[in-house]
């Protein structure tokens, strides 16, 4: 419902990604918490230490200092209490042997990084749009797949 | 072994519906998609009751009008998608103002109102999900989906689940294809 406000965490060690992100998430028109986190291991020992509820989407970045992206990926696809969190990867790589990789290993969103701000906000309002539908709508969350 | 079903959603879900009720012990009538009619307003600790048996099965009671009609929209357009052969001659605008007893531009409103995106979309993401479930069996063509989905062509299929999912039909295919061996592997 409108009310609601959507959590959404974001795992980047590039301090200016981080504010950029931060900026166009502000920016749309939906309700949302942002937890912001400088690596991976920070970001899994937030999710596997949550009292509270978890987070509805989870951004990660690949290239990280102690975890990296993908290593967070299929710690959370095996973990039973996170593996039905929907990840969505935002990275640098347009590679399509990379990006169809972490389909595979999990991911259900792959960005890649937009290099204007405009860009990134329009880019994050279909993720966010996209992602309520599925929270809101009985889609199929194994079939969730999404390449912008 | 592995075996496959196919689910009669209307069905399934107005048996438990009507398990759940039943056992409440109130009399009630199911009318039309989604909505239950009681004779006599509910109790607080009935409401609660009937909250909790639902929860397991994961149906929710909607509080506000506007999000309950949201919700039987949607309802309509995946019974129609999924199931009413009949309904796929029907213009959705008609369908859905003949099934819910509303004017389409009442309908529009609402439901731009409260979910984020418009009737228009929500049928193309609706019918892409439904293609992926097909593609994803693997036992029909990118045609007969298309036939099935009652899409003018192939080509006109691709292009909608291109714009929809970033990936095409193929690619994705391969994706959940992959993702099933590796599930496989102890």
């Amino acid at each position: 419902m409108p009310n609601k406000i959507l959590h959404i965490v974001l795992a980047d060690d590039d301090e200016d990604d981080r504010i950029l992100f931060k900026e166009a998430i502000e920016e749309s028109k939906m309700k949302t918490k942002l937890s912001l986190f400088n690596d991976g291991q920070q970001l899994m020992d937030y999710l596997l230490g949550a009292n509270e509820s978890l987070p509805q989407l989870i951004f990660l970045d690949l290239n990280m200092p102690i975890k990296n992206g993908m290593q967070c990926l299929q710690e959370i696809r095996k973990s039973a209490a996170l593996k039905d969190l929907c990840v969505a990867i935002y990275s640098t790589s347009s590679s399509d042997h990379d990006i169809e990789e972490t389909f595979i290993l999990g991911a259900n969103i792959y960005i890649n990084k937009p290099n204007s701000f405009a860009k990134l906000k329009e880019v994050i309002e279909k993720v966010l749009q996209l992602n309520w539908q599925y929270h809101t709508s009985s889609l199929n969350m194994d079939n969730f797949l999404l390449r912008v | 072994m592995k075996i496959y079903v196919k689910f009669n959603f209307n069905k399934t879900c107005k048996r438990v519906l009507e398990e759940q009720l039943d056992g409440l012990g109130i009399p009630y009538a199911l009318s039309g998609v989604g909505e239950i009619e009681f004779q006599t307003p509910l109790a607080p600790e009935q409401k609660d009751a009937l909250k909790k048996a639902f929860d397991n099965y994961g149906i929710t009671i909607i509080d506000d009008e506007k999000s309950a009609l949201a919700q039987r929209i949607k309802d309509a357009i995946t019974e129609m998608i999924f199931l009413d052969d009949q309904a796929k001659i029907y213009k959705i605008s008609a369908y859905l103002s003949e099934r819910l007893d509303y004017s389409y531009s009442h309908l529009s409103n609402v439901f731009s109102e409260t979910t984020y995106t418009s009737i228009e979309n929500f049928v193309i993401l609706k019918k892409i999900d439904y293609a992926k479930m097909l593609i994803a069996e693997n036992d029909l063509t990118l045609t007969e989906i298309a036939f099935r989905l009652n899409y003018s062509s192939v080509a006109h299929l691709s292009t909608q689940f291109k714009k929809t999912t970033g990936l095409t039909p193929s690619v994705f295919q391969r994706i959940i294809n992959k993702r099933k061996q590796m599930s496989q592997v102890p």
